[in-house]
Parts: C-alpha cells; structure tokens; sequence
C-alpha cells in the first residue's frame, strides 16, 4: 500500500510516495540522497540516525516515512555545508577531535544542536547524560565530551 | 532488518480508530511511540498485517490535573513531556524521578506514556511505577469503556489485560496521602539500557512514625511487575529502623523467583533485589518524615 506524503526537510518540501513500511532513516537515504543520516543497527540502540523531527531528537529508524507526513525534518545536512562553513558544533568537534571514523559523528551533532539550545552551559555530567544514547566505538568519549564544552563555548559567543 | 509490508492506517480520531480496531481485532497492532514495535517490526519478530498509527489523534495526548489532587495522563503523552511536566514533579514525583531512566533521550522524545505501558515489557520501568502507585488505566473500545486496576492489567510477558479491540486511552494516578515518601533505583549496565533490576517503593506513615502502607514493586525480576508482599507485613505497624529495613529485604526474597541472562545471573538479580529494596525503601522513608 503505497502512500503520498510531503514533508519538509532541511526548509525544502519535498513530496513522494512510499510504501507504508518505508524506514524515515532510508526515505532521507535513499529517496532524498541526504546519506549524511547513517544507518546503524536499526533498532534505536546506536543512535547513528538521530534526525530532528519537529525540532526534537528522534530515531529515523524508529519512525515510518508516512509519519514523517507534514511535519518538519533536520538532518546533518542542515548545519554547515563545506569545510568552510561549518556549524560552530561540528568545527568543535573537529577542532577537539570528536570523532575518528565519523560514522556516529552526524547522530551526535542532531542530538547536541537541541540540547546546546536548551542547555547553553551544561555540566560534564549533563553532556555525558545527554550523549549517552549515541555509540562511538572511536574516541571513547571524552573528546565528544570535550567538543561539547567547546561548542558551548562557541555558540554562546556572539555571531559574526 | 526492513519491516514486513502492511496496510497503514492514521485515523485521526478515537471513534475511527477504535472502529478500525473493531473491524480488525489481532490483525491490527496499534502504533504509538514505536520505539518498540518498530524495532521488533525491523527484526520481523512482528510482522502485523495492519498498523492503525494513532499519532494523529491528538485528544489522546495531556497531563491533567484531577480535583482530587490526582492526576490523569493521556496514553499518546510523550515520555519527554511527562519527564519535564511540573505538575507530575508535584504530585506524582515517584514518575518524575522515574522517567528519565526510560532509555535515552531520543526514545523519550517519540516514546509514550501509555504505550510502554501497554507494551508490558517487564524490564521496562512504567509497568513497575503504575503498579506502585495503584495507577488505574483506563481502556476503550466500540463496546465502551472500562477501567483497570494495574495489579490486574498486568499479566505476564508483553500480557495485559487488554483484548485485542481495546485501547489503552488514559493513566489516572491517584493522589499520595499525607506523610507518604516515594523513591526509584535501578541498577542497568550503562545509563538507558535496560536495567538488570529496578524497584519502586511508595511507604506512608502514621501519626506515630509507624508504617501505615507500603508498596515496593519490582521490575526486570520476573515477566511481569512483581510486587513484594513480604517486605510490605514486614514493615507495617513496625517504626522504620534501618534494622526493620533490612529485615524487610530479607522477607521479600521469598517473594521472587529471578531467571538468569546473558546480562545478569539469577543469583546476582537476587542479590541486587535485595540491595534495591533496602536503597528504596530507605529513601522512601526519608522523604515521607520530610
């Protein structure tokens, strides 16, 4: 049973019909091209695939395409776009070496975004907290943890 | 890991969906958060044939204040909204200090209220939490509505009282009475995942600083909540020392039959009941001589 839906992503509407049992984490992938969400274990344990849905962190692999009907979607693609002009998140996590292979990188940067937003100045502890739904098998951590810092840092800084 | 096909369905009122559920009985599975059926949906160790996705309707969704000082919470509620709710904070702080060890944050943001309720998992928290609390959920379907005590709702492995054309469409959590203090612990691998043994204690006293009621509920310790009513005679009508307290522990082990896993032996489930009725119960008592 296929289904038309049209949702935004990234500020752009985009329309299409999908088969009812169409993964959220693969509709980005596959139909939109937007392979920055990856693709873990598929079933809410690694977070690799943490979109914003409605501006709030959300498995994509836990969530079908046709739920994705009207509402508003942000993934990794959504932050800076070259080298040049990344995301004061991702140029911490570059600048603090948050990540190796990169693999769960995009997770972690769509789960920070909101929770640097709501939380401008938060503790060790709350960072560890707030990342302890995503799995880097790289870095054991305490670079994230240290980006994190450092983000916090930037994005409470005044924009050029 | 992709699902099986199946037929989608989003009604956007409870009329149609309890219709929908009518018409298809065990054919239908009901999707709330999905952050259970889905994975098990992924791994096809469910493979419904209709899904009736009832995120659309929206008069499922609110934490409202009842006038006798309970509270009554919608089944579509996300586990965030309840996590960070004031008034659940103020009247129901068991489920306050509950919510955030509910997997992690992204779960909680999609995951609900009733759903994980509904679901049964006896590891999960919620199941543990409503029976301590004596929570009543309240069920509809074409044929009416009726209300359900937790200790009957649930019954055994992903077992609940619900027949297949019900829904889950409301949690009414009753008011604590005075001098009542509440408390949560749980001992799991790494935070969010789910935990090796949990437990929930609620304990009001007399005037005296005698115990008047007790509850202490236990998650991941057999396949549904297991409640342990040994603890409970062992402490009422007794002032509690942490001497009464440690004899209250002692008496619950006979109250439990834990099975071993990959994640933790049976022995050791019951040595961390042990030590999780004595850290609650503890507490417990703390709070309500505050």
């Amino acid at each position: 049973m296929s289904h038309e839906i049209t949702l935004t992503v990234n500020g752009h509407a985009h329309t299409r019909t999908v088969e009812a049992r169409l993964l959220l984490s693969d509709f980005l992938r596959h139909e939109l091209g937007l392979t920055g969400t990856h693709v873990g274990c598929e079933h809410g344990v690694c977070g690799a695939c943490t979109i914003l849905l409605d501006g709030v962190p959300v498995r994509s692999c836990l969530t079908f395409a046709v739920q994705a009907n009207g509402h508003e979607i942000m993934t990794v693609e959504g932050l800076g776009h070259d080298p040049e002009n990344l995301h004061p998140l991702q140029q911490s996590f570059w600048e603090s070496h948050g990540l190796q292979c990169g693999f769960c990188t995009p997770g972690f940067l769509m789960t920070l975004l909101p929770f640097l937003q709501e939380n401008p100045d938060p503790s060790e502890q709350e960072i560890r907290e707030a990342i302890s739904g995503n799995l880097c098998r790289c870095t054991g951590y305490q670079f994230i943890v240290d980006a994190v810092k450092l983000a916090a840092q930037k994005m409470g800084e005044p924009q050029p | 890991m992709k699902p099986a096909a199946f037929d989608y369905h989003a009604p956007t009122t409870l009329d149609e969906a309890l219709a929908l559920l009518a018409a298809y009985g065990d054919e239908a599975k009901i999707l709330a958060g999905g952050q259970s059926l889905i994975p098990a949906m992924n791994f096809r160790l469910a493979q419904p044939a209709i899904l009736v996705d009832i995120n659309p309707v929206t008069t499922l969704v609110g934490i409202h204040a009842e006038g006798d000082g309970g509270l009554r919470i919608g089944t579509m509620t996300r586990q965030r909204t309840v996590e960070h709710s004031d008034l659940v904070a103020a009247r129901a702080p068991l489920l306050a200090e509950t919510m955030p060890h509910i997997a992690h944050p992204q779960i909680r943001n999609r995951g609900t209220f009733g759903g994980s309720l509904a679901h049964a998992d006896p590891a999960s928290e919620l199941p543990a939490v409503a029976v301590a609390l004596g929570m009543t959920l309240r069920a509809q379907s074409t044929r009416g509505e009726r209300d359900i005590d937790a200790t009957d709702f649930f019954q055994g492995l992903f077992a609940t009282a619900l027949e297949p054309d019900e829904m889950l469409i409301e949690v009414l959590i009753p008011a604590l009475p005075a001098r009542t203090g509440t408390a949560f612990a749980e001992v799991a691998r790494r935070h969010g995942d789910y935990a090796m043994a949990g437990a929930a204690a609620v304990v009001t006293l007399a005037e005296d600083g005698t115990i008047a009621a007790c509850k202490l509920v236990y998650l991941s310790i057999g396949d549904a909540p297991v409640e342990s009513h040994s603890a409970a005679s062992a402490l009422l009508g007794v002032i509690p020392t942490d001497e009464a307290i440690r004899a209250a522990a002692e008496a619950m082990e006979q109250d439990i039959d834990p099975l071993g896993d990959i994640h933790a032996t049976a022995a050791y489930r019951r040595h961390l009941a042990k030590v999780l009725a004595r850290r609650t119960l503890a507490s417990a008592v703390a709070r309500a001589r505050n």
